[in-house]
């Protein structure tokens, strides 16, 4: 039984961590596959909206400021509207740049962000990171949280202390992973709205003639700026969900462009680029992959130990890196093979010539 | 070889850029030692004719043929090896290279006879002998045309391909291209012509061909089509 | 005036920032030829740098184990660059080649890739923990400082930064021989310059590339190996770090043009090094930890005001 209820427990992280990439793949996907822009510091804006939920949620502390405690809805608007600004500022600036440009600066933008994170450590707390942030549905269970509002409208302190000791201990990871799954599925059916909507057509418009679509009196550029900053507000999101996923988030390693930009890129174009439906699926499926070769790899090494005297510890550390090796080769494959990815896009126009 | 085949020939082409077709079926010969121009309005295909040749569009039927050899699927660095030299409309000469750089550039598949061949360009262009070190990107207009002349000819073309030589020049240096075609074309070499500026071309051109909306609309000897009465009204009305 | 100001600024912060230059002038080479020629950035030019590095010291441990021998760094580089051109080669080929008529983006995805493929196999080979690639503390050199202090002008350089400078010199000359004088150079301008036009001389396009990644190659190791001397150690993200600057190096000098790739370089090592040095009143201008900001803030400006770089190269 408690086998199962680990099996269970697993699939949940599963899915949770699926639905983060899932929402940040949704807003890589207004950015390029709406709007054409090659952005490689999605770590950036999704470490702004990490730190913003971070310290507008999390108790207070002697080590950053805020810990404001604010409830939780605020800390995820925040985070949403803190990636926003910033991706505006930084879209006035470089929008026009042709596509390797682009991709030069914003990689430029992460590392500039991650440095004023390290170093503003009296803000942030530096290197160390922040922990303890509140992770929704588990907050239920802490103190500050059932001792204040609104949960004191509805019992006392005593009666939640009761009802949480009867439930099972993991009680809030299947909720938690059902409430990412739901928000995804609330941004996905919000994309595919716009995606219809005269914008959502002005941007295929731009995506596939720019010149015409220039010709005709469009103003690409602040169309190009909105989607920007529509997709960093939702990776801003994906940020906070993150951050609560983790608990703990500090400026180098939790956000480290290889796992985070690169992977995200990985799902959108396995999953089809320009695609919702297809940011989802990519991101699940690479994700799956990620995770499974984990296991695989893992099982390996053991046997590998069993059968020669290599130090299993030796290989534990560098297999970590064979998954990456895998993803990078697995990126090429699908670049050359499978341009369109896996689901390709359907044009609600009609179609045009390439 | 018999002297009746064509240098060139496009048999039948039927060509364009992706799906759109432009030509639909011309035929056009350039016999040895010939100057043949090809006019016509904007849009006629002029310049995908040579494009067509070079090997840089989408060939859906016809052949193009050198001295009788079929060379329609040849790629377009290959064909200069074969013997064909073009000179482009626009960016026909490296900017950042020296004149003499250039040249030497347009040497690329020589084997030998470089620093003679160099010698007799700058015979011919004597204005190119003192710029020889100069940026191309520096020179005027007509020079950069001279250069990008000079640099085609570096090989021992069978035919060279000039595509709207004078576009943008002053009529002094339109009269001295024209002029200096003529030269080339006294040692031997056939050209073949794509002019907006009609009137000269067929001036100096042993034939030439009229397309109009990517076919064959009027064909026959330089004289001939200057003095015909619907060439002269559809082109040569508003030239000098 | 030399002992309150010059000695400290010149021997802490200015020849370490023309060190640090000449490091970055020789990776920015590589990058800026294969954006003038292959009209794409190169995102795993940096992690050839440190593979470079990676496999000299291999070379160095290997020949000192098997035959006793210790072999210096700059010997040791010379098969490391030949075993790094052909990795280049390799990887055009199979991941780069396929899109050279394809959109940029393609393939610039493609070198993203790499660059992960890259690091990774290094780090599966030779582990992540950092490997001491020198050992001991580089002492002054004698000569220099003899000299320079009967002038009363004490010039501290430890040999390996001489050696980076010098050989960083040699190598900007016998490029620019290359690219002057051979007929090859001057193809490789020529297709910078107008590859359709190059195409349509007939030179041959695949020829100049294979030449592109050989320089490129060269360099790359070269200031790999540098970088390694000058840090004396070997870690797998000495690569990536660099990649930022080179590129603002690339962009400062103009695209595809590699003297100004140099020039590039040696601003922004200057400038990431000048930042932190005391200009005004007692504390760095700009806190050492936002170095790395230099080299970025330098490049979105010339990205706005002049994205044809100072020599006036291509802008796309």
């Amino acid at each position: 039984m408690d086998q199962l209820i680990g099996y269970f427990l697993y699939f949940c992280s599963l899915l949770a961590v699926g639905g983060i990439y899932s929402l940040i793949a949704l807003g890589l996907n207004v950015q390029w596959g709406f709007a054409g822009l090659f952005n490689v510091g999605i770590a950036g804006f999704v470490s702004i909206g990490a730190y913003t939920y971070a310290l507008l949620t999390t108790d207070t502390s002697p080590l950053h400021y805020g810990g404001l405690g604010l409830p939780l809805a605020v800390g995820i608007v925040a985070a949403m509207i803190a990636s926003g600004l910033i991706s505006a500022i930084i879209g006035v600036i470089c929008i026009r740049l042709r596509s390797d440009y682009l991709a030069i600066a914003t990689i430029g933008i992460a590392e500039i962000i991650k440095l004023v994170l390290k170093n503003n450590s009296e803000i942030t707390n530096g290197p160390r990171g922040i922990n303890k942030i509140p992770r929704l549905w588990e907050n239920f269970t802490e103190e500050r949280f059932y001792n204040d509002w609104p949960m004191s409208w509805f019992a006392s302190a005593e009666t939640w202390q009761s009802i949480f000791s009867s439930l099972p201990r993991w009680w809030w990871q299947p909720c938690f992973a059902l409430s990412i799954i739901i928000a995804v599925y609330v941004v996905y059916k919000l994309l595919e709205k716009l995606r219809l909507s005269p914008w959502g057509r002005m941007m295929t418009a731009i995506r596939e003639n720019e010149p015409a679509a220039h010709a005709a009196g469009k103003n690409v550029t602040g169309r190009r700026i909105e989607a920007f900053i529509l997709g960093s507000m939702i990776m801003g999101l994906a940020g906070a969900v993150l951050a609560m996923h983790l608990r703990l988030i500090e400026p180098t390693n939790t956000f480290d462009p290889s796992k985070l930009t690169f992977l995200v890129w990985v799902m959108l174009i396995a999953g089809g680029s320009g695609n919702n439906r297809g940011a989802i699926l990519g991101s699940f499926l690479i994700w799956v992959i990620w995770s499974a070769s984990e296991i695989v790899i893992n099982v390996g090494i053991d046997v590998i130990g069993d059968f020669t005297n290599i130090h299993v510890g030796i290989l534990s550390t560098r297999a970590g890196y064979l998954r990456m090796l895998l993803i990078g080769l697995l990126l090429q494959y699908i670049l050359q093979k499978y341009p369109l990815g896996i689901l390709p896009e359907s044009r609600p126009t009609a179609s045009s010539k390439t | 070889m018999n002297t009746d085949t064509p240098t060139l020939e496009l048999k039948d082409i039927t060509a364009g850029y992706g799906e759109s077709e432009i030509l639909h079926g011309i035929n056009l010969k350039v016999k040895p030692g010939e100057i043949v121009a090809i006019i016509g309005p904007n849009g006629a295909g002029k310049s995908t004719a040579i494009k067509a040749i070079l090997g840089l569009l989408n060939i859906t039927k016809g052949s193009v043929l050198l001295d009788g050899n079929d060379i329609t699927d040849t790629p377009p660095d290959r064909v200069v090896t074969k013997g064909i030299s073009y000179v482009p409309q626009t960016h026909n000469v490296f900017v950042n290279l020296s004149v003499q750089e250039n040249l030497e550039m347009g040497a690329w598949t020589r084997t030998d006879g470089i620093p003679e061949r160099l010698d007799e360009m700058f015979t011919l262009f004597p204005d190119l002998r003192e710029k020889r070190r100069q940026a191309a990107g520096s020179l005027s207009g007509g020079q950069r045309q001279m250069v990008a002349m000079a640099k085609a000819l570096m090989v021992d073309a069978k035919v060279l391909l000039l595509d709207e030589p004078t576009a943008g020049l002053s009529p002094k240096y339109r009269g001295e291209i024209f002029s200096t075609i003529q030269d080339i074309n006294s040692s031997g070499v056939p050209i073949l012509i794509v002019e907006q500026n009609a009137k000269q071309a067929l001036g100096c051109a042993n034939r030439g061909y009229v397309l109009v909306e990517g076919t064959n609309r009027y064909e026959g000897t330089g004289k001939e089509l200057l003095d015909d009465r619907e060439v002269a009204r559809m082109f040569l009305g508003g030239g000098e | 005036m030399w002992e309150s100001f010059g000695f400290e600024f010149v021997n802490f912060y200015f020849i370490p920032g023309l060190v640090l230059g000449c490091i970055y002038a020789l990776g920015a080479i590589g990058i800026t030829l294969t954006f003038g020629i292959l009209r794409f950035a190169n995102f795993a030019h940096g992690e050839v740098m440190m593979t470079g590095a990676y496999v000299t010291w291999t070379i160095m441990a290997i020949t000192g184990a098997l035959f006793g021998w210790a072999l210096h760094p700059l010997i040791a580089a010379i098969p490391s660059i030949f075993l790094m051109i052909l990795v280049f080669f390799v990887v055009d080929r199979f991941f780069y080649k396929p899109f050279r008529k394809a959109p940029t983006i393609k393939v610039v995805m493609a070198s993203f890739g790499m660059m992960l493929v890259i690091r990774s196999l290094v780090q599966i080979l030779w582990g992540p923990n950092q490997i001491t690639f020198v050992r001991g503390i580089a002492k002054p050199n004698g000569f220099i400082r003899e000299l320079t202090g009967s002038l009363d002008m004490m010039i501290l350089v430890p040999n390996k930064h001489f050696l980076i400078m010098a050989g960083t010199v040699v190598i900007v000359i016998l490029l620019g021989y290359l690219l002057t004088s051979t007929r090859i150079g001057k193809a490789m301008r020529a297709v910078s310059d107008s590859p359709d036009l190059a195409l349509v001389t007939g030179i041959d396009v695949e020829v100049v590339i294979r030449a592109t990644w050989i320089v490129g190659g060269a360099c790359a190791v070269a200031a790999g190996v540098f970088l390694a001397m000058d840090i004396q150690m070997l870690e797998t993200t000495m690569g990536f770090r660099m990649l930022l600057p080179m590129f603002a190096a690339a962009i400062l000098g103009g695209i595809g043009k590699p003297y100004g790739a140099v020039l590039g370089g040696l601003v922004i090592g200057l400038a990431e090094e000048l930042s932190s040095y005391p200009w005004i009143g007692d504390s760095p201008l700009l806190s050492p930890g936002y170095k790395s900001g230099v080299a970025f803030s330098i490049m979105i400006v010339m990205l706005i005001v002049r994205p044809s770089g100072l020599f006036k190269g291509r802008t796309f």
